[in-house]
């Protein structure tokens, strides 16, 4: 009898702990972790990992890999995940062009894939898919508003944006909004480092600002190179060509410009406050906007997970477009597209003490779509 | 069009030339004397560039950072060829590049491992700021016609120490006949060991000078080792005089390509178009030259071997 009782309670023991236990859940993360885009991809994963280990939930797992901002390596990884590591959601990207390489087929093989910071033009509309979630916002967004800005100041501007989708989707947002004259518009290659020759058409142009998107090493190069050449003409641009990442090594060259972004670290909300607040006392550095949108997925994750299981697609699906989660952008919401509908914010780099930063100094657009979501017949 | 434009964008390419110029220099050097195809002549720039980087940091002293650079580069470059390039000699070309491309991940690793991933600041010192005023009524940075200066000093320097010096009647006859020079009792192994050092030094002084005007980061030295293997190309492997006038050509080459493309394109098709066109043509010029240029002299302009 004591031995049936003793099995009873075993097996009964066993039940509970199968219950409390949450379910298994593999998550792919192809991000950019060498070369000159390092910076952003390390941002995107550290937010993330940070995020996953503040749940307590042990039963996720991250596959983590590094796409050398490659295309071809991250269509490789992206397969091996899919079929050998056997992934239920996939996330990471960071380049416009890896994302174009990787989403539709991974999409199309059922595995839903939420990206933390590539929104390309071509995903949004008539390709939209409903296993794509882009947590950050759609490429045309940020330019949008800065176009919306520079109304107010300038007249004649000279735009530069480099040869990919991003860059494309970069100066084509810009220009919806815009109404001024363009001074020129001129493409650049992905990962130049010399900007010489812009510089000089700049000098030329007889422009009356310059609004330039170059993420990353890029923008340092270009901020280094363009505060040497003698030009006066101010510039603008979007969030990521002065984010967290590059601000340290432009140095003062970049006090005082205006640029835009969903997203500041003194952007008041209690979630806001609590993920700036953890990521310093994780990694000692602030976070960029980069670690903020990762953060923002991983979250809208861990709320979908709570809800629905991730075998189940269907509900999975559902439960991540409710976007149930406290975002540190404040407000958000996804649109049919299942692309962000979310407030845009001009901010001025700053100085806090030694530090460079940026400070939110105005609203461009509240509860902001994009241009494409009529076009995705979802 | 001005004419301050043209000479802006032909300074400018100039300029580009120059600095490709240091990377080839070196590469050529090493590959004339040892016959060594080296993949890892990016990293000893970027460790230049670090090296710069942190001394300024630490010191204030763009000009300190600059002495470390290129003790840290020629340091980095005489440990490498001690400890393993020696090994290389002797074998195949495919052997010499799976071992130098390894050096490459191991440099950015052991790189990002100390330094970490993001790009590290590193500013023009006070003497070199700001611009020039040119004749036409441009303006020109004044580092950037620093760095053509040193480009200059460098290839007279390099012309003095091959042709005039003993050092480098040395590295001539190690170029055309190695048995017969150590067969005259010339320490071969020490003479390669200083050529590898000096070559790797000319690295990391390209990669201080260009860290001051672009970002100091892991894997800034790879995108500059692709531009100098073709400037070699075009020079002719081993030729100090192929690697300077294929650099110069390289460099006027891309620079007026990105300047002068769109435009002419702009002609032909709507402006929309014809910028990210031109700017994708640009993008293949100086390859599409390189092989036109191996069609008419597969050995190069100025081969040293024959």
């Amino acid at each position: 009898m004591r031995k049936f009782l003793a099995g009873g309670v075993a097996a009964l023991a066993l039940m509970t702990a199968g219950i409390a236990q949450a379910e298994p859940v593999k998550i792919g993360v192809i991000t950019t972790l060498s070369g000159g885009g390092a910076g952003l991809g390390v941002d995107m994963r550290d937010a993330f990992q940070l995020a996953i280990k503040q749940s307590g939930n042990s039963e996720i797992e991250l596959v983590v890999e590094d796409d050398a901002q490659k295309p071809e390596l991250a269509v490789q990884i992206a397969e091996k995940m899919i079929q050998s590591d056997k992934v239920d959601l996939m996330t990471g990207i960071i380049w416009s062009n890896l994302a174009m390489a990787v989403v539709p087929n991974a999409v199309a093989q059922d595995v839903i894939y939420l990206s933390p910071n590539a929104g390309p033009s071509a995903l949004a509309g008539a390709n939209c898919h409903p296993n794509y979630f882009n947590v950050a916002y759609q490429n045309d967004n940020f330019h949008e508003a800065m176009g919306e800005y520079d109304n107010k100041d300038y007249k004649k501007t000279f735009i530069l944006a480099p040869n990919y989708p991003a860059g494309k989707d970069a100066l084509t947002g810009f220009k919806r909004y815009y109404k001024g004259e363009l001074a020129g518009e001129v493409y650049t290659q992905v990962g130049q480092t010399d900007y010489a020759a812009e510089i000089a058409e700049i000098r030329a142009s007889g422009a009356d600002s310059v609004y330039f998107f170059l993420p990353g090493g890029m923008g340092i190069a270009f901020m280094k190179q363009y505060a040497q050449s003698g030009v006066a003409i101010p510039v603008t641009g979007p969030g990521f060509s002065f984010s967290q990442d590059v601000l340290p090594a432009i140095g003062d060259a970049a006090l005082g410009v205006k640029n835009s972004g969903t997203w500041a670290k003194d952007l008041d909300n209690p979630a806001n406050k609590a993920f700036v607040e953890a990521f310093q006392k994780e990694y000692n550095r602030l976070p960029s906007i980069y670690a903020a949108q990762s953060w923002d997925t991983a979250n809208l994750i861990l709320s979908a997970i709570g809800k629905a299981s991730v075998k189940d697609k269907d509900a999975f699906r559902a439960a991540l477009k409710e976007a149930d989660f406290a975002s540190v952008r404040g407000k958000f919401k996804f649109n049919t597209n299942n692309h962000p509908i979310q407030d845009i914010y001009v901010t001025e780099v700053v100085k806090e003490g030694d530090v460079l930063t940026n400070k939110i100094i105005a609203t461009a657009f509240t509860d902001h779509g994009d241009a494409y979501a009529d076009k995705c017949s979802m | 069009m001005s004419l301050a434009l043209l000479i802006e964008q032909f300074l400018n390419g100039l300029q580009l030339g120059v600095m490709l110029f240091l990377i080839a220099a070196g590469l050529t050097l090493i590959f004339g004397v040892m016959g060594l195809i080296n993949l890892a002549h990016g990293s000893l720039y970027m460790v230049g560039a670090f090296a710069c980087a942190t001394v300024a940091a630490a010191t204030g002293s763009f000009w300190l950072g600059l002495v470390a650079s290129l003790a840290a580069a020629a340091a980095a470059g005489a440990l490498m060829e001690v400890a393993i390039i020696r090994r290389l000699y002797a074998r195949d070309h495919l052997d010499q590049v799976l071992a130098t491309f390894a050096l490459i991940l191991i440099f950015s690793e052991g790189t990002r491992w100390l330094f970490g991933s993001f790009p590290l600041y590193l500013d023009i010192p006070p003497l070199l700021q700001g611009a020039v005023a040119l004749p036409g009524g441009g303006q020109y940075p004044l580092y950037r016609l620093a760095i053509i200066g040193v480009g200059v000093i460098v290839a007279i320097g390099l012309y003095l120490l091959i042709g005039r010096t003993r050092l480098g009647m040395r590295i001539r006859a190690g170029e055309s006949d190695r048995e017969m020079i150590a067969a005259l009792g010339i320490d071969i192994r020490s003479l390669y060991t200083i050529v590898f050092a000096f070559g790797a030094a000319l690295a990391g002084l390209a990669g201080a000078l260009v860290g001051a005007l672009q970002s100091v980061q892991v894997g800034m030295g790879e995108p500059a080792l692709i531009l100098a293997f073709v400037v070699i190309v075009i020079g002719g492997i081993g030729s100090i005089k192929g690697a300077l006038i294929g650099a110069i050509l390289v460099g006027l080459v891309d620079t007026m390509g990105r300047f002068l493309l769109p435009k002419a394109l702009a002609l032909m098709m709507p402006a929309t178009q014809a910028g990210p066109v031109g700017a994708a043509l640009a993008s293949m010029l100086i390859y599409i030259v390189m092989a036109l240029i191996l069609a008419f002299r597969p050995s190069g302009l100025f081969s040293a071997r024959t």
